[in-house]
């Protein structure tokens, strides 16, 4: 096109100004308030007026048992929901790509959760997970399993968090790994299928090929996980004491307090943290992307 | 094929079927069981018909409670979403068309900034701040503007990849008929972009009526609760009355039932639009 029409016609087809307003909405209501969050951290602050107080609001959070955990637990909390989500994905991807019958009510029935609201799967497990009347210990205790505290336990609770948050968001990583399955050329198939095995197939051609889309579930659901907050709010309030608080719940127990300068370090916290890592992490990923 | 072969075909899909009906479906029987039983029975969380169904009587109470309370929050909730997703659909087919277009290093600055919109974690409590000097907080317009800003760069990845479709040619017409940028936007673009437009449309309508953190921060107080707050706030209030907070799920539940049956195609591809490059 460029070698059609004169430059200048194209800049006039396609005017900076177009980008105006969305942004000026994403400067206000976003990039504001992310710079004011350094500044606001580095205060006592009550919404009205702020008194600078230097790295107190970090000093305290670094300090706080409550707080290191939370930033603990977010790390926990986003590597095992992202690693469960590939680990369960991937099969059940290969499988909905297989000759199976009821492929499509399948892939409906398992992506159906990520379009329910994170309060009600929150209020569904918390019922579910009850501890002495609840339907999953009711069933484990068929197989003669003890009941297990999920909620209730300080060293399960995260976990059990966790696990709901893979069973709604698995659905996402699942069509991604089948858009990725599909998108590997016949002939690799066709070459493995000279040697038979399903297990080559899954480990020569399969896993190799969906590299990419193996990075992007990772990817998403780091950050989603990084970025938690409705469903621990809703199953736990970061409890029991504090120990399935995360970053974001944190932030939100310092607002309600009035801690406004403290939740603002916490914003600013989860700001690097998810820089430092998600950056690199996409960085690396990109370098080692693979063409089809 | 003779039997043998069949029954060995036919012993994973049923694996499958067991498996997946258990994990996924299970949960959801169990919320219409639970939302159709008398306030007793559901207390006792178990898989079983209810001794007396009375689905419609609970969904009446949950309707009937605190003056129809659910009522402003279905309002206040379709409102902030419809307005939501229009904004969003328009501000960022502008963005996605010029950026799209245009390879010069204001569109690359565009494109990291679009990135880190879709990776940074909202700052709330400034946003609060931001808010109040602006006169928008515990509005819904506020939420509504809170809402944009956080959806568009997706709107705007969405757009792009589905810009990079639409022939350069098209646009060539277009200026050598004297169109002007807003008309060939409105008119070229904009109706070419049209299954972009319903798969941003679908995913973003269910994502923000599904928000549940904005409208905590943003809007506390009951003049503009939305679905999930209410919801939220009935967990405490409906203490062991089971039956009436699962009722409340199934209700909160249609819309994105609906969505889903109609258009399942588009929120798939919407949420792996730009995850695979093909």
């Amino acid at each position: 096109m460029e070698a059609t029409l004169r430059p200048k016609t194209v800049l006039r087809t396609y005017p900076h100004w177009f980008y105006i307003p969305a942004g000026i909405v994403f400067a206000i209501f976003f990039v504001v308030p992310t710079v004011l969050a350094f500044y606001f951290s580095l205060t006592r602050w009550t919404l009205f007026d702020a008194t600078f107080i230097g790295l107190d609001n970090y000093e305290r959070f670094f300090n706080d048992p409550q707080l290191t955990a939370g930033l603990r637990n977010t790390f926990i909390y986003a590597v095992l929901t992202s690693g469960l989500k590939v680990v369960i994905a991937l099969p059940l991807a290969m499988l909905l790509t297989s000759s199976i019958r009821l492929k499509g009510l399948f892939r409906g029935i398992i992506f159906f959760p990520v379009l329910v609201s994170t309060v009600a799967v929150g209020i569904t497990f918390g019922a579910l997970m009850q501890p002495s009347i609840g339907l999953i210990n009711t069933a484990l205790g068929v197989f003669g399993i003890p009941r297990i505290d999920w909620l209730g336990d300080p060293d399960l609770a995260l976990f059990s968090v966790a696990l709901v948050d893979v069973w709604k968001g698995v659905g996402i990583a699942m069509v991604i790994f089948i858009a990725g399955i599909l998108s590997i050329p016949l002939d690799y198939f066709d070459a493995a299928r000279l040697e038979g095995e399903t297990w080559i197939k899954f480990r020569y051609v399969i896993l190799p090929l969906s590299r990419n889309a193996t990075f992007t579930v990772i990817l998403l659901s780091f950050i989603s996980g990084l970025r938690t907050f409705d469903l621990i709010w809703t199953m736990t309030r970061g409890g029991p004491g504090f120990a399935s608080d995360v970053l974001t719940s944190v932030i939100y127990k310092q607002y309600q307090a009035g801690f406004y300068g403290l939740s603002a370090a916490g914003n600013v916290v989860l700001f690097v943290l998810v820089t430092i890592l998600v950056y690199p992490l996409m960085r690396f990923f990109q370098r080692v992307e693979i063409e089809l | 094929m003779n039997i043998r072969k069949l029954i060995a075909s036919l012993w994973i899909d049923v694996v499958s079927l067991i498996v997946i009906s258990i994990v996924f479906v299970v949960p959801f029987i169990f919320i219409f069981l639970t939302a159709a039983k008398p306030r007793t029975e559901a207390a006792m969380f178990e898989f079983t018909w209810p001794s007396q169904f009375q689905l419609l009587e609970n969904i009446k109470e949950v309707v009937e409670f605190g003056d129809g309370r659910i009522f402003l929050a279905f309002a206040n909730s379709i409102f902030i979403t419809v307005a939501s997703v229009t904004l969003i659909v328009l501000l960022a087919a502008l963005v996605a068309f010029v950026l799209q277009r245009r390879r010069d290093r204001v569109a690359s600055a565009v494109s990291s900034i679009m990135l880190a919109g879709l990776i940074i974690p909202p700052a709330v409590v400034p946003t609060i701040f931001v808010l109040q000097e602006i006169g928008l907080y515990r509005t819904l317009w506020g939420m509504i503007m809170v809402q944009v800003a956080y959806t568009m760069p997706f709107a705007i990845l969405v757009f792009r990849t589905f810009m990079a479709s639409i022939p350069g040619e098209i646009d060539e017409a277009a200026i050598i008929d004297g169109a002007s940028p807003m008309q060939m936007f409105f008119y070229v673009i904009l109706p070419l972009l049209r299954p972009a437009i319903i798969t941003v449309i679908v995913v973003s309508s269910v994502g923000i009526y599904n928000d549940f953190t904005g409208p905590l921060y943003f809007l506390p107080g009951s003049q503009n609760v939305t679905v999930q707050v209410t919801l939220f706030s009935y967990i405490s209030q409906f203490t062991s009355q089971w039956n009436l907070l699962f009722a409340n799920v199934v209700l909160i539940t249609i819309p994105p039932l609906i969505m889903f049956m109609f258009f399942q195609r588009q929120i798939v591809a919407g949420m792996t639009a730009g995850a695979i490059k093909g």
